[in-house]
């Protein structure tokens, strides 16, 4: 009798267990865009730079922090809502550190939301596209049509979106950030998001307070070096 | 047979993972779910096929097989026998061998790291050792699966 009864509730858990499977795959399934797909047909780079990458901060402030970010990595889009408004405030605000963002395509998918924001950057607007593109990660990663939703974006950041739309068409960002990945995969770096500061380089979404204390220990070595 | 029981759960638990990379794979998810933010690197990597077959399909293949034997050995035919468990430790010791290659290449050659691969190596670790821990104690086991009669 005890033997039925464990089995049945085996079975069930069992079930249940394939119930919860089928969803969630059926669930990530959804979220894949139609065009999505038209990110497997980037250009090969030809003879293209790597792209320094957008700066936010003095050139005066002692330090550099260095991000690599890839706009569809989750532990990049929670950094950027957890602790970047505090790099900004108390960082760069107060010209303690520079920001120095270098996007970084861990995979097809990350390719044409790069490009929209190198076309945001042609504007003088990357910063907010990089905002909108990291505060609503879920909502375009999830969409059926992310590009239409991330030129939404570009309209709500005041982008004038015929020159978006023609910058998107002629795709004439992609060989740079193809050029700019491969030079930071020859950096010994292969996640995100990473960080260099000064000499130090640390990855994952790490605090406020763990990149404040970088900073510092970077400024010192920098004033120490200074005053040799 | 308690073993069989959970080796049928999480063997379920990995096929569900390994089918979730392999249709990844295919292009037929959305964008990879990932945490620790290496997934894609790993995924996309020259890594991510072995003699030619994704490494997720060969996981999806591994998964279903520990989960036939295990239910296979849950019925009557096959309840009291220790063939099921030898089977399961053979199959299970041959996933962590690969598991071991492939967790080897991520910290050593590619230098990123896969969530969902690090779950399904802790998933056929844990089957491993609990068919070794079975055939270590077959006899009470058996006797134990005898008093509670045919299910």
């Amino acid at each position: 009798m005890a033997g039925r009864v464990n089995m049945k509730l085996f079975y069930g858990v069992l079930v249940a267990i394939a119930v919860v499977g089928v969803a969630a795959v059926w669930t990530a399934s959804r979220s894949a865009g139609a065009d999505t797909t038209q990110l497997l047909d980037a250009p090969v780079p030809v003879n293209a730079s790597a792209f320094p990458g957008y700066v936010m901060g003095s050139d005066a402030a002692p330090v550099e922090i260095v991000e690599y970010a890839d706009f569809t990595c989750g532990a990049c889009g929670t950094f950027t809502i957890l602790q970047g408004p505090d790099i900004k405030q108390r960082l760069v605000a107060t010209g303690l550190a520079r920001l120095r963002f270098r996007a970084f395509a861990l995979n097809q998918s990350s390719l044409l939301p790069m490009h929209a924001a190198d076309c945001a950057g042609e504007q003088g607007r990357f910063w907010e596209m990089h905002d909108q593109l990291m505060f609503q990660q879920r909502d375009w990663m999830s969409a059926s049509r992310p590009m239409r939703m991330i030129r939404d974006y570009a309209r709500d950041v005041g982008l004038d979106l015929d020159a978006y739309d023609r910058c998107m068409e002629d795709g004439r960002f992609m060989n740079r950030i193809i050029a700019t990945r491969d030079e930071i995969s020859g950096m010994n770096i292969h996640q995100t998001p990473t960080f260099d500061i000064g000499q130090i380089r640390v990855s994952g979404a790490i605090s406020y307070d763990s990149i404040k204390v970088l900073v510092e220990k970077a400024t010192a070595q920098t004033q120490a070096g200074g005053s040799e | 047979m308690t073993h069989r029981m959970v080796t049928a759960v999480l063997a379920l638990i990995g096929f569900f993972v390994s089918l979730y990379l392999w249709l990844w794979k295919l292009g037929l998810m959305g964008p990879l779910v990932c945490t620790t933010g290496g997934c894609e690197t790993v995924q996309l990597s020259e890594y991510a096929v072995f003699f030619g077959v994704p490494v997720a399909l060969w996981g999806v293949l591994g998964f279903t097989s520990l989960l036939v034997v295990s239910l296979a050995g849950l019925q009557n035919r096959w309840v009291e026998q220790r063939g099921p468990t030898v089977l399961l430790a053979v199959l299970s010791a041959i996933g962590v061998g690969f598991v071991g290659y492939l967790t080897y290449l991520e910290a050593a050659v590619i230098h990123a790291w896969c969530q969902w691969c690090l779950v399904c190596a802790g998933l056929v670790t844990i089957i491993f050792l609990t068919s070794l821990v079975t055939l270590r104690t077959w006899p009470a086991v058996r006797a134990q699966a005898q008093r509670r009669g045919p299910s």
